[in-house]
């Protein structure tokens, strides 16, 4: 085609083509701004749910220091000597997340493990759907289950255990973050190329030998990201702890005691009858904050692991 | 005798069928070269060698493959054993996510070696048979992802040369590098050859040409000419084999 001839089509299609051409053009900035707002309704709530978590901690903190915040190993701010000490929630909650990743570590590493490595693909593919089954129970029903199943059974190993414990739910989360734990890190490791694994078996590595030694470090960045972000849910966990830990506020870290997490703690001030406006009601937001920047920094650690792994590889 | 050989060989994977009664014999230190169009079944059946092909779903063999006289698909056989005998080199340079020495070191660890000093000794010989020792001797413990592909493929090399083979497979170990890297690799087979069997598929006919001795025509899953490499390029029997190696087709 000669370019006399380009020339003449290109005029052709601006004489019958303009109004059309407008219109699509308008359609497509439309469009775009439709996709732009749904995107920055995401956004906004974010920004949203800071300025006010914020507002209301700055009210909070505006009576207590920070330094009695973090340091007090009290928190009574419903009983007549008040006292502001995040610490007893802090380490509630860890203690029942950190009994959480102790059960749904190692049990989904090696599920994961399992399935990606070993199960024949029709045996991968009738386990997984139980999994997601798991993923899908409500929170409240394995509060229940931790209440009036596990804590009992737990009574009859260890007799000193109270009614509301720290263990119970922390065992529960665990089941419950283990579909987590297991389908991320079962991502991680297919995810490692086969050439790799055939690599390994070339030199006379067995399975398991490949699995633990190529396969498992390989995908060691994916591996801690689902472990990080399965602490993180475990941290935000609500139902099962405020109904199975117990409410008690004294700084404690035996497993077999009742607990109060950071979440539970909101629960029973925002339900009860603690007046709007208040400093007892405000603890709740300095109590939110927290909790805000434990999990916000959580995800930026397990950014910065990902993208060191990916970006080095070595040891 | 022959140091490895395949007797009326016939594999199918599920339905197809890959490689169709191939019998051939490989002398200890030749390099036999494999050519052929893809999917022709070259890498399929270097794959028998070291039972690669175990790792494939609804594979079937029948016929027998023979190292030293020996059947290896003998169920009395473990076959990391002989994967340990017979090495390979892949398409692409697959070194571990590890640092140079400990992926040089992996095939003697995964093999029971704990001998540090052994380790170490063994590392700095494979590192000097694969022509990679002066490059890299001062950057053991760096990742062996930081090196350059050709640089790679030479690691990968003594990361096979370490547990002592006898036998070394190669399929394309060079279609991936540069032309520079490919000389090296090639210079290294030539090297290698004194030590070793091997056998290498390869799609470069100059390279076939440059590195063999011997040279094995497939063409849909047949062994149609395998002869002297000189033979095979100045003087093939099979029209087929012409056709292919002067470019015809395929």
């Amino acid at each position: 085609m000669s370019i006399e001839n380009t020339e003449i089509e290109t005029d052709k299609d601006l004489r019958f083509g303009l109004n059309r051409r407008k219109y699509v053009y308008a359609r497509e900035r439309f469009i775009h701004g439709i996709l732009l707002m749904c995107a920055l309704v995401s956004v906004f709530t974010t920004i949203g749910i800071i300025v006010v978590l914020m507002l209301q901690a700055i009210e909070f903190f505006k009576v207590v220091s920070i330094i009695d915040f973090l340091t007090d190993t009290q928190w009574t701010p419903l009983f007549a000597d008040k006292h502001f000490g995040i610490l007893p929630l802090l380490s509630g909650t860890l203690l029942t997340s950190v009994i959480a990743l102790l059960v749904s570590v190692p049990i989904g590493l090696v599920i994961a493990i399992y399935l990606s490595e070993y199960a024949a693909v029709p045996v991968r593919k009738s386990v997984k759907p139980f999994l997601e089954i798991l993923a899908g129970i409500p929170t409240i029903v394995y509060g229940y289950f931790a209440l009036i199943t596990v804590t009992p059974l737990l009574q009859t190993i260890f007799p000193t255990i109270s009614g509301f414990n720290a263990l119970s739910p922390g065992i529960v989360m665990g089941i419950m973050i283990l579909p987590l734990v297991t389908s991320l890190s079962e991502d991680a490791l297919r995810s490692v190329p086969k050439s790799l694994r055939e690599g390994g078996y070339a030199l006379g590595a067995s399975k398991l030998q490949v699995s633990l030694s190529i396969v498992f470090p390989s995908a060691f960045s994916g591996i801690i990201a689902s472990v990080i972000l399965a602490f993180s849910r475990a941290i935000g966990e609500t139902m099962i702890v405020a109904i199975a830990a117990g409410q008690s506020t004294v700084l404690n870290a035996n497993p077999l005691n009742p607990v109060s997490t950071m979440t539970a703690y909101i629960v029973q001030v925002s339900q009860g009858d603690t007046p709007y406006g208040t400093l007892a009601y405000n603890t709740i937001f300095a109590v939110a904050i927290t909790l805000f920047l434990f999990t916000f920094f959580l995800n930026i650690i397990s950014f910065r692991i990902r993208k060191r792994f990916l970006a080095v590889g070595g040891d | 005798m022959f140091k490895v050989e395949t007797k009326n060989l016939n594999l199918h994977y599920g339905t197809t069928h890959a490689l169709k009664g191939v019998t051939m014999g490989i002398k200890e230190n030749n390099v036999v070269a494999m050519i052929g169009p893809s999917g022709c079944g070259k890498s399929t059946y270097l794959r028998l060698f070291n039972r690669m092909n175990d790792l494939i779903d609804n594979v079937k063999i029948e016929g027998e493959v023979l190292f030293n006289g020996k059947d290896i698909y003998n169920g009395n056989i473990r076959v990391e054993e002989i994967r340990k005998k017979i090495g390979m080199v892949f398409q692409k340079p697959n070194p571990f996510p590890k640092s140079i020495f400990e992926n040089v070191a992996y095939g003697l660890r995964v093999n029971g070696v704990n001998n540090k000093k052994f380790i170490e000794e063994s590392v700095e010989r494979s590192l000097k048979n694969a022509a990679l020792w002066d490059e890299v001797k001062d950057d053991l413990k760096k990742s062996a992802l930081s090196i350059s592909g050709g640089q790679q493929q030479r690691l990968c090399i003594a990361r096979a040369l370490a547990v002592e083979p006898s036998v070394i497979l190669m399929d394309e170990p060079s279609s991936a590098l540069d032309p520079i890297s490919n000389a090296k690799i090639e210079e290294l087979i030539y090297e290698l050859k004194k030590k070793y069997t091997i056998i290498i598929v390869t799609h470069n006919m100059q390279q076939a040409a440059r590195v063999s001795d011997r040279t094995a025509f497939f063409y849909l899953g047949e062994l149609i000419e395998y002869n002297d490499t000189k033979e095979i390029f100045t003087n093939p029997k099979n029209e087929r084999t012409q056709n292919y190696i002067t470019g015809r087709f395929g």
